[in-house]
């Protein structure tokens, strides 16, 4: 029973972990919380449904599509609720993309209605059996993918060009400008990659729970949030291990206290871990990044 | 060369040069009819006073007052975020406070309404106190989400708590104040005694917040929305004046929330969603963040706004979130607000 329960909360940690990178990434280059992160996991999820449902496209297909225009949704995330604002006050670029986050979620549900859709997923293999717990084969490929997703981003950003131009760029933006780093594009790529991940963790979510939401993204998004913040913000295997830490917090608050609030528990652990240990645990005593306005 | 005139001017007093005006036309234009003079506010009364009396419809006045309601939501909101400059996205939990100790003090306990007011009041300054401890150690996006959090803990904790809050079918019957006076009984269940009611509690508001803007508390919140690290080496409590901010704001709204109780004869966690506070906060951004005139003609412009283009009501909160996103790219100070000091003498 354990051992049933683990795998869950290791594939909720995975969900989590995969989308906390992408507030991790975006945070580490313009030094905010892109709120409408927890849309972008949304409509990754509903585009991939969307064109499974309505122009019966396979899965794999449908799900590489959904991903795709769910970057083009974050980038046109960050072409109009940031880029116009770059110089602008921090207090006006959060309300405008809590705003954009607000618009998006609403459009969603104006698109697509307000109740929930199935997300049915045919994955037709037995289940894994190992030392007498069951793994339904949809779990195996959801920890697959994610593994695979966050081993590939981890060798983009160590050894490519690109990667590096990323590190630079939120090393210091001033000084990567000067090295010749288009730090617009660096913007975007990372936009593009942070959404790509969070579109993925969205449809992962849809293939475990089997339904779909206009208002999924929020609570998700809070929770990666609270992922990103306890593994330390702008570290990005900070985020992979707080995303794994919070999925165990989370289904075992939910398994021995109360599972009505396991929403309250991760949201209370994100508070806590602010007060008391703002740069996250895995976070380099970085103090400044979490306290300090610039 | 200009010569340099304009001796009273301390704004400009650092810099000779001149400076791009931080008041808005609409600010100047206000002055030019002399919104501040006695009269034309006791004009103003007089006209709010006789409402009841113009509007007949139950529909009409179930608007008005829902106006008068978000007024003091919105001021309180203000304090924190107009006054102090720290954003609060979970204003619906003090709301939300306020809204269940009047149900179930009354309800359950059979207390009287006007003592629930100040029962709801001091929870809603507890929370906002214990809300403000984190603001002392983390800023803006941070708290941001902090509040965020917060706000959906309240309600969750609303959702499920079915011993005191029955959850989700919420608390009906709650019955409507009573004004006795020596054997003379009055009982607010009316549009025009809810309308009244409600207006007082604008009143007081307005009266509470200009008074505290004025005084040295309010100056401190300035400081702090200005330069929070100037503010401090100037000597100005921040653990202090932020708890304060909140406290302040989460009272406003508490009683926002008891009124509210009373005028729906029942509450339920849907009122209170992170919705709800996000049309909480698009008030005072139209109005002009930390502009109290701003604050009141956003709330009537946010809710009557509504009401008039009925046939798009579906798409209301895609209309508020775009119109949040273009507010802030065009005219971040809001039709009433000041510039704040970054933006007008940009370095």
């Amino acid at each position: 029973m354990f051992w049933q329960q683990f795998v869950n909360w290791i594939n909720l940690g995975a969900m989590y972990a995969l989308m906390a990178i992408g507030y991790t990434m975006v945070y580490g280059i313009i030094k905010l919380i892109n709120f409408a992160h927890g849309e972008i996991f949304m409509f990754g999820a509903f585009f991939t449904w969307w064109f499974m449902t309505a122009l019966s496209i396979p899965f794999p297909l449908a799900s590489l599509i959904g991903v795709m225009l769910a970057c083009v949704v974050g980038v046109g995330v960050e072409r109009i609720a940031y880029r116009p604002l770059r110089n602008a006050p921090r207090f006006a670029i959060l309300i405008s993309v809590l705003g954009m986050s607000i618009f998006l979620q609403n459009m969603a549900r104006i698109i697509w209605g307000a109740e929930f859709q199935t997300f049915e997923v045919d994955l037709p293999y037995p289940p894994l059996m190992m030392g007498g717990v069951v793994i339904p084969v949809k779990k195996v490929f959801i920890l697959l993918t994610s593994l695979v997703l966050m081993i590939g981003l981890a060798l983009f950003i160590q050894k490519t060009y690109l990667g590096k131009a990323m590190r630079a760029a939120a090393a210091d933006r001033e000084a990567a400008e000067m090295m010749g780093i288009n730090v617009n594009s660096v913007i975007i790529l990372t936009f593009v990659v942070g959404s790509a991940l969070g579109a993925v963790a969205g449809i992962l979510y849809a293939v475990n729970y089997n339904s779909i939401d206009p208002i999924m993204g929020f609570n998700a998004g809070m929770k990666a949030f609270a992922a990103a913040v306890l593994g330390g913000i702008g570290n990005i295997y900070g985020a992979m291990f707080g995303g794994i830490l919070l999925g165990f917090l989370e289904g075992i608050g939910a398994a021995y206290i109360s599972s009505m609030y396991r929403d309250a528990i991760a949201f209370g652990l994100l508070i806590l871990v602010l007060i008391f240990r703002p740069q996250g645990l895995l976070g380099e005593g970085k103090y400044e990044q979490a306290i300090k306005v610039r | 060369m200009n010569k340099p005139s304009r001796l009273d001017d301390h704004e400009g007093s650092s810099q000779p040069q001149a400076l791009p005006s931080s008041k808005s036309p609409l600010i100047r234009m206000a002055e030019r009819f002399g919104f501040s003079n006695w009269y034309t506010r006791a004009l103003i009364l007089a006209f709010c006073l006789v409402i009841p009396f113009i509007v007949q419809s139950n529909y009409g006045m179930r608007v008005i007052i829902y106006i008068g309601l978000y007024i003091v939501l919105a001021l309180g909101l203000n304090v924190v975020m107009g006054f102090t400059g720290l954003l609060n996205i979970g204003h619906a939990a003090f709301y939300a406070i306020g809204a269940y100790a009047t149900a179930i003090l009354t309800v359950h306990y059979g207390m009287s309404f006007w003592f629930t007011i100040p029962v709801g009041m001091v929870l809603g300054i507890l929370l906002g106190v214990i809300l403000g401890f984190p603001t002392l150690r983390v800023r803006d996006d941070y708290l941001a989400m902090v509040t965020l959090g917060f706000g959906q803990i309240v309600y969750i904790v609303a959702n499920n708590w079915m011993g005191l809050t029955k959850g989700p079918r919420g608390i009906p019957g709650i019955p409507p104040p009573t004004i006795r006076f020596s054997g003379w009984k009055l009982v607010i269940d009316s549009y025009p005694s809810y309308y009244y009611l409600i207006l007082f509690f604008v009143l007081i508001t307005i009266y509470a917040c200009v008074r505290v803007r004025n005084s040295r508390v309010g100056l401190a919140w300035m400081a702090i929305r200005e330069d929070e690290d100037v503010a401090a080496v100037m000597g100005i409590n921040l653990v202090f004046y932020k708890t304060m901010a909140f406290g302040f704001s989460a009272a406003l709204g508490a009683l926002a929330g008891s009124f509210f109780a009373v005028f729906q004869t029942f509450v339920s966690p849907n009122s209170f969603t992170i919705l709800e506070s996000v049309i909480i906060i698009t008030i005072p951004i139209l109005g002009g963040l930390g502009s109290i005139p701003g604050t009141i003609i956003g709330a009537i412009v946010m809710i009557a706004a509504p009401e008039i283009f009925r046939a798009a009501s579906e798409y209301r909160m895609v209309i508020l979130g775009a119109f949040m996103v273009v507010m802030m790219i065009f005219k971040p100070e809001g039709l009433f607000g000041k510039k704040l000091y970054e933006q007008t003498y940009k370095v």
